[in-house]
């Protein structure tokens, strides 16, 4: 029988165990200001040395010979803006169309099959999908091109899309296919104009994610839209991207063009950011607010 | 499983009034005759795009595998031992890039690992709830700066900081374990994996997260109850759970260190050598794809950078694979277990 003492009132933890626990408190939270620390390092550089090297010569300019002081990237920021709409419009699509067939018709072994896939393909690495589209696009137009780069970008939104559909699609209640279904709507506008619809902000919210992720990407470029010097709007020809030229200008030996990268890294920054956000928020503004 | 049962019937409209026969139409509302075709036609061309998805992944091994076969029956498996990269005499082995790939990694791992699952930890079990959300959300924004930003930064910022405080630091305490020697340039494989590791945290923190989220809460209730601390609690009732799970967000996390191109090519040196010492230039698989590929001349020369990228995407197929499977045995084997 156990006897009512003061110490069962209060169980006695020794100090070892109260300092082992102090201890990895202690550790936890060194961790977390570890692991900020370079998260707030980076964006200070980028805010100081981007902001003091920004002007209006590198937003209007293009690239100056190596060595000389002055122009800019405005060629970089087009060439970035046109590659990414071609992969945009040949991956959102496509991830979408995926990610209905697999919320829609996917309860089997293909739909598996198609999961099993797009993971497999979010998971190879962007150098990879830079050497195969330069394998499918470059080798046979026998140059590098917008169209190039395009596409490998393309490939790679195209597995986050497709997932992000699906698990928006399936968040849809059943009840609102079944009310379409009842009142005679065909299938396909049911999904289009009912199913879809309603899952619009979560699956936009998808495609910006994709976007944001592939806006930065300079490997699979290196080889496919290559980089170029001039102006360029023609989907066949080299073209010049934020990414491959910060990272040219950042190996480079010279002075001006470091404060260039400098620059082009925070563009590039705020160009992501605020695409993503006015996206975000037209789609909030907008009627189309979903379950999502 | 209420959308199977849903979508095995073809509901195209209105059932058909008993007694007028299957092909009756008769409410207003049906267009059935027209959404059959477009029905179809819609069918099809989503099942076009999932598809394309399967066709862009065979594409790719297609690709790769074909491309690569002149280097194959060149060197064959000897292709991954030989040390010599030598595009002068169209000579080719690729052991420099694989040490060079595998020992960032590595070190990016043992950097990342510790810090990673801290912070998972002060997350889901000790910080307060109002920090829970804004912590979380500045680890994922450690995930959206593209690589090459970080690749810039670790030039101008990491490697000045490595090459006059750490390296002579760590040269001076740990020097005499041959893995902190030679000149302190800054650039090279402590670079590499530092920067590396700064990329890989969120992804193992938050797949860590997002496994001791679904470690019941009893389990912790239990450990309280029989008196245990908060760091016991955490060890026995949280982390022994949780296990599988954060095992498959560090190979996660090796299967992107792997992958890595910019930031690594930025400031690994890219010297194809294989050295002891953590301060001298290394070159990754990643990196030298990056730099030659578009410069290789020669038929042989451009079919070995590719068999690079095969193995590439082979290593990391296969490394996904597994870390999906470990955090799905854990984040859906979790009910049994709890029963149990």
């Amino acid at each position: 029988m156990p006897e009512p003492t003061s110490s069962s009132h209060k169980p006695e933890i020794s100090l070892w165990r109260r300092m082992k626990d102090h201890l990895a408190t202690a550790f936890c939270v060194l961790t977390v200001i570890m692991v900020l620390a370079p998260l707030v390092a980076v964006f200070t550089y980028l805010v100081i040395k981007g902001v003091g090297s920004l002007n209006w010569a590198f937003l209007t300019q293009t690239p100056k010979p190596p060595g000389e002081v002055g122009g800019g990237m405005a060629n970089a920021i087009a060439g970035s803006v046109l590659i990414l709409a071609v992969g945009s419009l040949l991956g959102v699509p496509l991830g979408i169309g995926a990610g209905i067939y697999l919320a829609e018709f996917g309860r089997n072994r293909f739909g598996d099959a198609v999961r099993f896939v797009s993971d497999v393909l979010n998971g190879v690495p962007s150098i990879v999908i830079g050497i195969v589209a330069y394998a499918l696009v470059v080798l046979r137009q026998k140059h590098f091109s917008a169209l190039a780069g395009g596409a490998a970008l393309a490939i790679m939104m195209v597995p986050t899309i497709t997932r992000t559909t699906e698990e928006m699609l399936l968040l849809v209640p059943n009840v609102l296919r079944e009310a379409a279904y009842g009142l005679g709507v065909p299938r396909w506008r049911t999904t289009l104009s009912i199913t879809l619809r309603t899952a619009t902000s979560g699956i936009i919210t998808g495609v910006m994610l994709a976007f944001a992720r592939v806006a930065g990407e300079t490997a699979p470029l290196l080889f496919t839209a290559f980089g170029n010097q001039f102006w360029n709007w023609r989907l066949d020809q080299p073209t010049a991207a934020l990414p491959l030229q910060i990272f040219t200008y950042a190996i480079s030996p010279y002075d001006d063009w470091h404060r260039q990268a400098w620059a082009g890294a925070l563009v590039l920054i705020i160009l992501i950011v605020s695409a993503v956000s006015a996206v975000r928020y037209a789609v909030r503004r907008g009627t189309l607010g979903g379950v999502a | 499983m209420a959308n199977q049962a849903l979508f095995r019937q073809p509901v195209a409209g209105p059932q058909p009034v008993a007694g007028q026969g299957g092909k009756a139409r008769t409410s207003p509302l049906q267009h059935a005759s027209d959404g059959m075709f477009a029905d179809r036609l819609f069918g099809w061309s989503i099942l076009g795009c999932a598809l394309l998805v399967l066709a862009i992944l065979a594409l790719i091994v297609w690709q790769l595998v074909s491309r690569s076969q002149l280097s194959w029956h060149a060197f064959g498996w000897k292709f991954f031992w030989g040390q010599d990269w030598d595009p002068v005499n169209d000579h080719y082995g690729a052991l420099p890039f694989v040490y060079g790939t595998i020992v960032s990694s590595i070190l990016a791992l043992i950097i990342a690992v510790p810090l990673a699952v801290g912070v998972g930890v002060f997350t889901t079990e000790m910080c307060p709830r109002w920090l829970r959300g804004p912590l979380s959300f500045t680890t994922e924004l450690l995930a959206a700066i593209p690589s090459v930003i970080y690749g810039l930064w670790a030039i101008f910022v990491l490697v000045p900081l490595l090459r006059s405080y750490v390296q002579p630091f760590l040269a001076k305490t740990l020097g005499w374990t041959g893995l902190f020697a030679g000149p302190p340039y800054g650039i090279g494989m402590l670079a590499a994996g530092i920067i590396l590791a700064i990329m890989v945290i969120p992804i193992i923190s938050s797949i860590t997260r997002e496994v001791l989220s679904v470690v019941p809460q009893h389990q912790r209730e239990a450990a309280l109850a029989l008196g245990a601390t908060r760091w016991e609690m955490i060890r026995i009732g949280v982390l022994r759970n949780a296990r599988a799970g954060i095992v498959g967000g560090i190979i996660l996390g090796l299967g992107r260190a792997l992958g890595e191109t910019m930031a690594v090519t930025m400031v690994i040196g890219n010297r194809p050598e294989i050295a002891r010492s953590l301060f001298a230039p290394g070159y990754t698989m990643a990196s030298v794809l990056a730099n030659e590929f578009s410069e290789a001349a020669g038929d042989l020369y451009l079919s070995a950078l590719i068999e690079i990228g095969l193995a590439l995407f082979l290593v990391t197929i296969v490394v996904n694979a597994m870390a999906r499977f470990l955090v799905w045995s854990v984040t859906r084997g979790q009910p049994a277990r709890a029963r149990a």
